[in-house]
Formats: structure tokens, sequence, C-alpha cells
């Protein structure tokens, strides 16, 4: 990236350079030929090419100043966490940390799973089989972040049985499917994978 | 602006002046014709000019002692309560200094919208006047997430949440703003970082502001034209300095009274507890004066609606000089104006009362009806009213309500 960078900003700025020169020499030309009404098309271009490239080149010196603000590398290298789940009992939420969002993991009781799997997917705002948000069914893990607006929604409450945001009352399901209220999507699944029975792996 | 060029007494101050008229501006301000029945409601923008020259001092000092880390933020705003010597009245000052300057812009904004100071020619002020306002929501808004409570983490989390609305590219803007992939230290620093910088540009404004104002004038409580300086006019020192300055006292009054006595009942208690990335609060609000935007934003029921829906209440106030059609500026020569006004103000208040209520039942269609009215107020209402509206016949000039000569108003309808 950096050594792209710098090759892309020294074209640019050569580039420039070579405008600048031959823009001062048609200029000069130019104002040779003012008496005889010569018509300044070649200025005409110069001008253009010159915006053009000047823009370029102040995007080129601006974009590090905006990209800075991205996720550094540091924030990016956090972003695996293994977890033990062989504490988590049926019918109990964990939740941890990953890239600083709390993520739920839920051992499902039976009645919820199938509850959870009954539904009509014509009854979904976001319409979502449930098996294709769960690795296993016992096991559902999500992001608690509600998608409206961020808030952490609170388990085994709302309409649905499922979570239910205080924030602006958005209510999810038993498989964190949104059911009613302002956000738009269910519950995000981050990327995980069992390592073995009692591990899991976020990331 | 007298009618002859000013040259200072001293030969110093002429040497000076010649080179940088910096004599010449504070005749200008001395001089400055002001109507002379300017009331009251035209003292807070002194008052606003105070409280921001307040903030920046008290922030200053705050800055001295803050520490923007995640870890750190909110034990060294503890320390600065407990240790830092006069810490607690540096950080009152400052905590409810914010809540009064927008107390005084709320003041100040309909103040403009009663006597219809936005109308030309004095649109340039007007709009120069809403960056202010966006401005100072801004920093307000980044300041309130520095103490790093439960609050602060949680406003910052809903209020950056706003932009991830926005389709395709929501996402990477989000994370771009954060700096992670949530709500972290990298948004906190950045966001001490522009909260430092913005007041400094709100100065900036305020003085294009005022100079904007200088061209034409000040708009008065009756709202016409007048010849500048006349009989109808008053140098802007002594009296409406004196006049500021007794404004000024009284609001502090009430200043001081929050400071000294109840300095947080316009804060949150869940501020005082540290923020916590796992844990929403069960019932966040945002400062009382964004709540009638939060109210709002809460009474469209899906998400792209409400931001866009809660932006466009803020921007469609810089159309305003364009939305009102009528050629009469101080709702007192306008009846029917005059009752929507009040309307408005009522409607704005309840929003301000629904935002700070859980988003359900009456509360909720209240909220909705009350959003409504409010475009309807800004499209619908005042465009027509310049139409419809048989409005007073204005007097000739400002002294005539003064000595209640009723035979000298104009009989033409403006
Ligand atoms: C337009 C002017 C300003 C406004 C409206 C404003 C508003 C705020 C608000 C609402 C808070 C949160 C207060 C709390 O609950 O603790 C705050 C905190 C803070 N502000 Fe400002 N501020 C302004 C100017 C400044 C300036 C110019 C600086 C620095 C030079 C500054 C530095 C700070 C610091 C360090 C804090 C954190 C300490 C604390 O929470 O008390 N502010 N500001
Ligand atoms: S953040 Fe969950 S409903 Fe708004």
């Amino acid at each position: 990236m950096s050594s792209s960078y710098a090759f892309l900003t020294t074209v640019i700025v050569l580039l420039i350079i070579f405008l600048y020169l031959s823009w001062v020499f048609v200029s000069i030309k130019v104002v040779d030929k003012e008496q005889k009404k010569e018509t300044s098309e070649r200025r005409d271009f110069l001008f253009t090419a010159s915006y053009a490239l000047g823009a370029v080149g102040v995007g080129a010196a601006v974009w590090p100043l905006i990209d800075q603000m991205n996720p550094d590398a540091s924030v990016k290298a956090l972003a695996t966490t293994e977890v033990d789940i062989s504490t988590v009992g049926l019918g109990k939420t964990i939740t941890v940390l990953w890239r600083g969002k709390p993520v739920f993991i839920r051992r499902r009781t039976q009645e919820e799973i199938s509850k959870a799997q009954n539904v009509n997917l014509s009854e979904l705002i976001d319409p979502q089989k449930d098996e294709d948000r769960v690795k296993k069914s016992e096991w559902l893990i999500m992001t608690g972040v509600c998608t409206h607006l961020g808030c952490v929604p609170l388990g085994e409450k709302g309409d649905f049985g499922g979570w239910f945001c205080p924030c602006h009352g958005s209510h999810y399901d038993t498989s964190g499917r949104i059911r009613k209220g302002p956000a738009p999507t269910n519950l995000e699944i981050p990327k995980y994978e069992f390592v073995d029975n009692n591990t899991i792996k976020i990331g | 602006m007298s009618e002859e060029k000013y040259v200072p007494k001293s030969k110093l101050g002429q040497w000076f002046d010649s080179r940088l008229p910096l004599l010449t501006l504070a005749h200008h301000i001395n001089d400055y014709p002001t109507p002379k029945n300017l009331n009251y409601w035209w003292t807070f923008g002194g008052i606003l000019t105070f409280f921001l020259i307040i903030q920046i001092i008290t922030g200053l000092v705050l800055a001295m002692h803050y520490v923007a880390h995640a870890d750190l933020a909110f034990g060294s705003v503890e320390h600065i309560m407990r240790d830092v010597n006069y810490g607690w009245l540096i950080r009152y000052l400052h905590a409810n200094g914010s809540s009064m300057f927008f107390l005084a812009v709320y003041i100040h904004i309909f103040r403009a919208l009663f006597y219809g100071s936005y109308k030309a020619p004095r649109e340039i002020i007007w709009i120069i006047g809403m960056l202010i306002y966006l401005l100072m929501m801004a920093t307000a808004f980044m300041g309130y997430v520095l103490p790093w409570g439960q609050m602060s983490f949680w406003a910052a989390t809903v209020i950056t949440n706003l932009f991830s609305a926005i389709p395709l590219v929501g996402d990477s803007i989000t994370s771009w703003l954060w700096g992670g992939y949530a709500v972290g230290s990298p948004t906190l620093t950045r966001f001490f970082s522009l909260h430092y910088l913005f007041p400094f540009l709100i100065f900036g404004l305020v003085i294009l502001h005022i100079w904007a104002l200088h061209i034409p004038g000040n708009n008065n409580p009756v709202g016409i034209d007048i010849k500048k300086p006349s009989k109808e006019t008053v140098p802007f020192h002594p009296y409406i300095i004196i006049k500021d300055f007794y404004a000024l006292l009284i609001f502090l009054i009430i200043f001081l009274g929050f400071v000294f006595f109840v300095p947080n009942v316009l804060g949150h208690p869940d501020n005082y507890i540290e923020a916590n990335p796992m844990v929403t609060p069960s019932h966040i609000v945002p400062e009382w004066y964004l709540l009638p935007f939060y109210a709002i934003l809460r009474s469209v029921p899906d998400k792209l609606g409400g931001v866009v829906v809660m932006f466009a209440a803020v921007f469609i106030l810089m159309f305003l000089p364009w939305l009102d059609t009528s050629k009469v500026r101080s709702a007192v020569f306008r009846p029917l104006y005059k009752v929507f006004f009040w309307i408005l103000v009522i409607d704005v208040i309840v929003l301000g009362y629904i935002g700070a209520k859980p988003p359900e039942g009456m509360y909720l269609i209240i909220g909705r009806i009350s959003t409504i009215y409010y475009f309807v107020h800004f499209i619908v209402i005042m465009p027509l009213l310049g139409f419809k509206e048989k409005t007073i016949p204005l007097p000739l000039s400002i002294s005539d309500p003064v000595l209640g000569d009723e035979s000298k108003l104009s009989s033409e309808k403006q």
C-alpha cells in the first residue's frame, strides 16, 4: 500500500509539474500572438487537464488524512477470540466481547428451537430460516448489537420470547430475527466455528 | 457607521490605525446605530457570545486535566471532580454552561421566527446562524461523550449508528467514524480532538454572523426598515451594551443557580457509571436540548426513514427565508402567523417531552402527530399564510407605536 501510494503521488506531482511548464510555455506563445487573434484551444485543453489532475492530486494528498480514521492495524489484529462454552447450561446465555462488540452465545431449549423453526417465513420482516442462522441448532451465536442503532438487546424479553431492545423497542425472536420495531434486519451472525465440542472460535 | 470618517485622536492611534484599522473597528461597534425599540429578546446574541467564551475558557482548563483514553477518561473526570483545585466548579460550569448556551440559542432562534428576522435582506445571517447551531449540536454531542459514562457511550453508539442507515456505504462510514468495529478508544480520542476544534470554528462563524448583521443592521420588534443612523436609532454603546449586560446578569443568576445548587439535574445519573459496551441502560435519552429531534427520529417506524426525517427537521430551517412568503416581518402585524407561531412553540416543547418518554402507546401517537405538525407548519402553513393572511397595517416609523399615535399608521397593506 505505502509504496504504491508513494509511486502514485510521485507520478501525479511529476505530471502536474509537466503541465505547469507546458502551460507557461503555451501562455508565452499565446501572448506573443495575441494581436493575431490566435485562438487558445491549446490553452483550454491545458486548463482542463490541469484542473482534472489538480483534483486527483488534492484527492491523493487528502486520502491519508481520511484513511487514518479507519480501523488501524492494532484494532484489526484483535480479529479472533476463542470461547469455552462447556459451562453454559441449557437455556442460558453468555456474552463475550469480540472486536468491542458483545456476542451472545445462547444454548437454546428444545422449545425455543422448535418455535424458531416453525415460523412461517412470510411472517418475517427479514426472512431467513432458523437452520441458516445456526451451525448446531442448540447453539445460537450472534452479535448482540441491535441492527437499528446499536444498543444491546435484553435476553428472554419482548413479544416473541427472544430479545428486546430497550432503546427504541425492537423485538427479536428466539432465532434473533427481527419481528417488530424499527430495526431493519435480523441480529447479525458473526463468522465463527466449533473448534471442538466445547470451544468456539469467533472471527 | 457614522457618516464622517473616523480618525483616532492620538498620534500613536493614527499611526496604528492606518496600518491595521482595529480602532476604526472598535469605533464602528461603539457607534453602530441600533433601532431604539429593541426589547429583551434581542439580548440573547450577547448572552450567546458570552457563553461561547465561557465554554472555551472552562474547556481549555478541563483539557489540562482530562485524559482522552477509554481506560482513563472516566477516572480523569472523577479526578477533576475530587482532586483538582476547583475542578468541580470548572466542570459544572462547563456542563451547565452548555445547557444555558442551548437555552439561549433556542430563545434567539424563536425570537428570529417571531419577528421575521430571517427574511430579506437577512438570509445570510440566518443561514450562518443555522450552521452555528449545527456545529453546536455536534460539539455538545462529542463533549457529552468525553466523560465516558454509560450515557456517553450509548449516546455515541446510537448517534454514530444513524449513519449506518445510509444505503450501501453505511457500514464503512460507521467503522470509519469509530476507527474500529464499535465505539471505543479511537472514537473517544477523535471526538476529543474535534470537540476542541469546533468551538473555534463556531467562533469564526460568529464573526461572520455579526459581520453579515452589520450590513443591513438589526431587525426590530416592529420589523420595518428604518433609516440608519436617524432619530429611530441609538448608538450601540452605551444604550444596547447596558441592556445586554442587565439581561446577562439575570441569565448568570439562573446559570449559577444551577451550578451551585443543582449541578446535576440537567444531566443523567447513569453518566456517573463507567461506560460498559456489554450493557445498554434500560432507558437512554439524549441531553434535553436534543430531545425534540430524538422524538422525531423515533416517531418514524423505519430506520432510514427516521434518520432522513430527523435531519430534514433541522435542515428545513435553512430554507425558511424562502418558505415564508409574507412580506411583513414582525408577527405583531400578522394575527394568524402569531397564533401558528405559538402552536409551533408548543409543538416543539411537546416533542421534547415525548423524546424523554419511552416510545410506546400514547407517547408514540402524540410524537407522530407532533412530528407531522412540525413539518406542516413549515411546508404548508408558512407558504400559504403569505397569500391568505390579512396583515395589520404597518406603522411608518418605529416611534409611532411607542407614542401611540394611531393616525400615522400607513393605510396600505404591505
Ligand atoms: C461550543 C462550546 C462547547 C460546548 C457546547 C461544550 C460542551 C460540552 C459538554 C456537554 C461536555 C460534557 C460535560 C459533562 O457532562 O461532563 C463537555 C465536556 C468537555 N469539554 Fe466541552 N464544550 C465546548 C467547548 C469546549 C472547548 C473549547 C474545550 C477545550 C478547549 C472543551 C473541552 C472539554 C473537555 C476536556 C470535556 C471533558 C470533561 C467533562 O466531561 O467535564 N470544551 N463539553
Ligand atoms: S437501537 Fe435497538 S431499537 Fe433502536
